[in-house]
């Protein structure tokens, strides 16, 4: 198949891989990322399932007023703007800008991220201090499920992003670099909708 | 908080009175499991063939290698779970109006690993090896699409097993079923490490098997041969492809259920306590969500494997193959809606159990579909009673009656009236037995002389047959009549004079089911002794239609010297009587296969470590465990590897070889199919 055909950009738009006889496997990856993401999304769906019916039962203990907070938990969703810097490294890497800015917008993502972790730290410490463990109520077991599961998710994209950033440095932008940078950028930005989902259904809904 | 509980001295809560020392009989087993793994081990050295298992199989990523394993792994999780089902049935026999020979909590263990066992550790790894060796195949491919992935989907699998069998030397396991309800699985009733075992042995096995459905769904969307459209797949395939989309939907509940499970277990939340807000209902849910779609995961590949017999034993396409699948689709999708109906009686208002109820019977609709093709595909067909063709036609049978017994359990008043009795056991072991074991038996059966390249006996074969169904009705039909008498399922002891026929019946049965395996391990040894007579080098002893029978027996690594070009269904019967099946020699172009990889067996011992650490709280063993994995993971995405060239001359000395074992094969009719004539060519003039 001749690298750059129409049906060849249209399989994955905006980002040009490039296929051939010799590297058949480059589709394959992706789609299987992609398989695997739907299968990380029924997870993160059932454990939204878990908090919708068990939220109700604080068993005496505090309820969401009492444990959460708008401003941080939208401090939070700023930093989607991660999203936005790892979008502008997948143009970088698309088309060609060099790779200072490609870095240059990974390590923007990576602090952003790392923001968001030390943010989310500073967020259960703080609801530990007023008593709210995860050992209190179911509530408390299903929020402390949900929301770490998603903390675990960055922190392990953030380790992916320092692994791929030496990579890059080691063999620059190949094959290999390239459908890993793109399965990353699909993992950082289904983080996020993810983030959307928790500050929606958990955050607003128990504050308003 | 019980975090300290992981943090506690070196060996955890493990100690020397983990030994079964006060049961007889689990310390025979213990010895059993100990002096079988010191006895196979001691058998390896003897002959000095670690070095060649660990290069050759063990951190092989050949797909047709991994398959094996996984059968052979199955097989010999089955060999155990079968024999704890007799102790089980004799138990019973035994013990009507007194204590019998095992006490309720061994009791109870040996219901718990046998349903853990007959589902993760012998279906699912069954299955997943004949997909795994016949699937890529079929579809005239060179391997799975994601081979080292694969061999990390066996190892975990094996980890988990191997988790299960050390419970046998350091007990207890779990005595909360395959299904490990809460809150009996919580930490108040169930205080010591079994259902930690059972936890992580899944939770392994589900791990695996996500990442295996995942890799099969890929394969066959992405490497099928040219020409192989989907609506041109062998019917096995698209089974295959079902049970991975429901593999790769459904798994994440189990994970999900088991890991809430652990954190209520070791760090003390309220997801299914009866306090705290908990709501074991919600495990309930979990569970099922996942167990029912399970159900169909370990059939429809039993289904696939059905379809290709009754077509190739009768010498006739399949008859309705849209109708087929499209009925695996429809099951596959309604799988998804009926997970209520495994606990009508827990709470639900009526509306919502008509609901479930109906959908469960709608099941019956794509299901009796298929019955009719087959039965339509060997109608007047020139059928051959060959072993795997009987198992076939008693799949037919008793899973037409289990199935009704299903459509009666699927209407919620006569569910409460039988619900937790024997009818109940008697139902799904009479849909799993036909539809999940026979099916796998005769997936062996069939395609045995592929992978290894000689039939198997067909004598041993009959007995094996002859003893499974003939036992699988004494041991089951007798539970039926219990059930509807009141007998309740996993009772240690029984307290009705009147059982007592019945039981003895049932445990004749399971002996007889015992033979059979015996029978089946006697067929295997008769069959590699006598190979010579039983060869089939060339590749094809049942003329077969998909391409898997194109190649020789056993296929060279890389499968096809030339990707072949199809033209249509059961492509290769169209070859052969086209004059097409066997391409003349010609300058072959190098081939490109992965390299072995060690991180399989790697990651396999660092998930059985954290598992077995968690298990007894030894703190270390898991931390490492885990730490370990993820470094390994990290290195290993750093290693860079071409991949290793068959170059052209190799394969043209195999093809060559191959060459001249077609030549000197003898065209043998079907008459002659299960004797020594049989040297793999099929004669299509007859």
């Amino acid at each position: 198949m001749s690298a750059g055909s129409a049906s060849e950009r249209r399989r994955h738009p905006g980002l040009n891989l490039h296929e051939s006889d010799a590297h058949p496997s480059d589709g394959e990856v992706v789609f299987g990322f992609w398989v695997f993401m739907m299968s990380d999304a029924v997870l993160f769906a059932l454990l939204f399932a878990v908090y919708a019916s068990l939220g109700a039962n604080t068993a005496g203990g505090p309820g969401p007023r009492d444990v959460f907070e708008l401003d941080p938990a939208a401090m939070e969703t700023l930093l989607l703007l991660s999203s936005f810097t790892f979008g502008i490294a997948s143009l970088a890497m698309k088309y060609r800008r060099g790779m200072a800015l490609l870095q240059g917008m990974l390590a923007t993502t990576l602090l952003l991220g790392l923001g968001f972790l030390g943010l989310e730290v500073h967020d259960f410490v703080g609801m530990e201090d007023t008593g709210a463990l995860p050992q209190v109520s179911a509530f408390l077991s299903a929020f402390y499920v949900l929301v770490p599961t998603h903390f675990l998710h960055v922190s392990l994209g953030c380790v992916w992003i320092v692994v791929m950033m030496v990579q890059l440095r080691m063999s620059g932008l190949d094959r290999i670099t390239r459908t890993r940078l793109l399965r990353l950028g699909l993992f950082w930005h289904f983080l996020d909708i993810v983030w959307v989902m928790i500050f929606s259904f958990v955050f607003l809904r128990g504050l308003l | 908080m019980r975090i300290e509980a992981l943090a506690g001295p070196w060996l955890g809560r493990l100690s020397l009175s983990a030994l079964p020392t006060d049961s007889p009989v689990a310390m025979g087993a213990a010895l059993v499991a100990v002096f079988g793994a010191l006895g196979v081990a001691g058998y390896i050295t003897g002959k000095g063939k670690w070095r060649y298992l660990w290069r050759e199989w063990f951190t092989s990523v050949d797909h047709k290698r991994i398959g094996i394993m996984y059968v052979v792994l199955a097989l010999v999780m089955l060999a155990r779970a079968v024999i704890e089902a007799l102790v089980m049935r004799l138990q019973q026999a035994d013990a009507v109006n007194r204590s019998g020979f095992i006490s309720a909590e061994h009791f109870g263990q040996l219901f718990s690993t046998h349903g853990s066992i007959m589902i993760f550790f012998m279906a699912m790894p069954f299955l997943t090896g004949v997909i795994n060796y016949v699937m890529p195949l079929q579809i005239g491919a060179r391997d799975v699409s994601f081979p080292v992935l694969n061999s990390i989907s066996l190892m975990l699998t094996a980890a988990g097993a191997a988790l299960v069998m050390i419970s046998l030397v350091l007990a207890p396991f779990s005595t909360g079923g395959w299904s490990g309800y809460a809150p009996f699985t919580e930490l108040r009733f169930s205080p010591g490490v079994g259902v930690d075992y059972w936890i992580w042995a899944v939770t392994l096995s589900s791990i695996g098997s996500t990442l295996t459905g995942i890799n099969f769904a890929v394969t066959i969307y992405k490497k099928r041969a040219p020409g192989m459209h989907l609506f041109r797949m062998p019917l096995f395939c698209w089974t295959a492809l079902c049970t991975s989309i429901l593999m790769i939907f459904a798994m994440p509940a189990l994970t999900v259920a088991t890991a809430l499970l652990a954190l209520d277990r070791y760090l003390g939340m309220h997801f299914f306590t009866s306090g705290g807000g908990g709501n074991m209902m919600v495990y309930a849910n979990l569970f099922w969500l996942f167990g029912h779609p399970e159900v169909y995961i370990v059939v429809l590949p039993s289904f696939g494997v059905f379809s290709e017999l009754f077509s190739t034993f009768s010498a006739k396409k399949l008859y309705g193959y849209t109708s087929l699948v499209l009925a695996t689709m429809t099951i596959a999708v309604l799988s998804f809606t009926v997970w209520l109906h495994h606990f009508f009686t827990m709470g639900q208002s009526a509306h919502i159990n008509a609901a479930f109820g109906i959908a469960t019977m709608l099941i019956g609709i794509p299901t009796g579909v298929k019955v009719y093709d087959w039965i339509l595909t060997m109608f007047r067909g020139r059928v051959r009673f060959t072993t795997p063709l009987l198992w076939g036609l008693a799949f037919l049978v008793t899973f037409v009656i289990g199935g009704l017994s299903g459509i009666l359990l699927a209407i919620p008043p006569v569910d409460f009236l039988v619900h937790n009795t024997t009818f109940l056991v008697a139902h799904f072991h009479n849909m799993l037995i036909p539809g999940t074991l026979f099916g796998m038996i005769a997936a062996y059966q069939f395609w045995f002389p592929k992978a290894f390249g000689f039939r198997l006996e067909e004598r041993w074969g009959r007995v094996a047959f002859g003893c499974w169904v003939i036992g699988f009705y004494l041991a089951f039909m007798p539970l039926y009549v219990l059930g509807l008498e009141g007998m309740p399922r996993r009772s240690a002891e029984v307290f009705d004079e009147a059982f007592r026929p019945w039981l003895l019946v049932a445990a004749g049965g399971a002996v007889l089911i015992v033979l059979g395996m015996a029978a089946l391990a006697l067929q295997l040894a008769m069959s590699i002794r006598h190979r010579d007579r039983n060869r089939v080098r060339a590749g094809d002893p049942w003329d077969g239609r998909s391409l898997e029978w194109s190649t020789s027996s056993p296929p060279p690594e890389y499968n096809f010297a030339k990707l072949p070009e199809v033209q249509g269904r059961d492509a290769f019967w169209t070859m052969k009587r086209s004059g097409r099946a066997y391409p003349p020699l010609e300058r072959y172009a190098p081939i490109m296969l992965p390299e072995n990889s060690a991180i399989g067996p790697l990651l396999g011992a660092l998930g059985l470590a954290t598992a077995f650490g968690l298990v007894w709280r030894i703190g270390w063993m898991a931390g490492l465990g885990t730490a370990g994995a993820l470094v390994a993971v990290i290195g290993w995405s750093f290693v860079r590897r071409p991949g290793r060239t068959v170059d052209e001359r190799q394969v043209e000395r195999t093809e060559t070889r191959w060459h001249a074992v077609l030549v000197a094969a003898v065209p043998v009719s079907r008459e002659h199919e299960c004797d020594p004539r049989n040297r793999g060519l099929a004669d299509v003039a007859a």
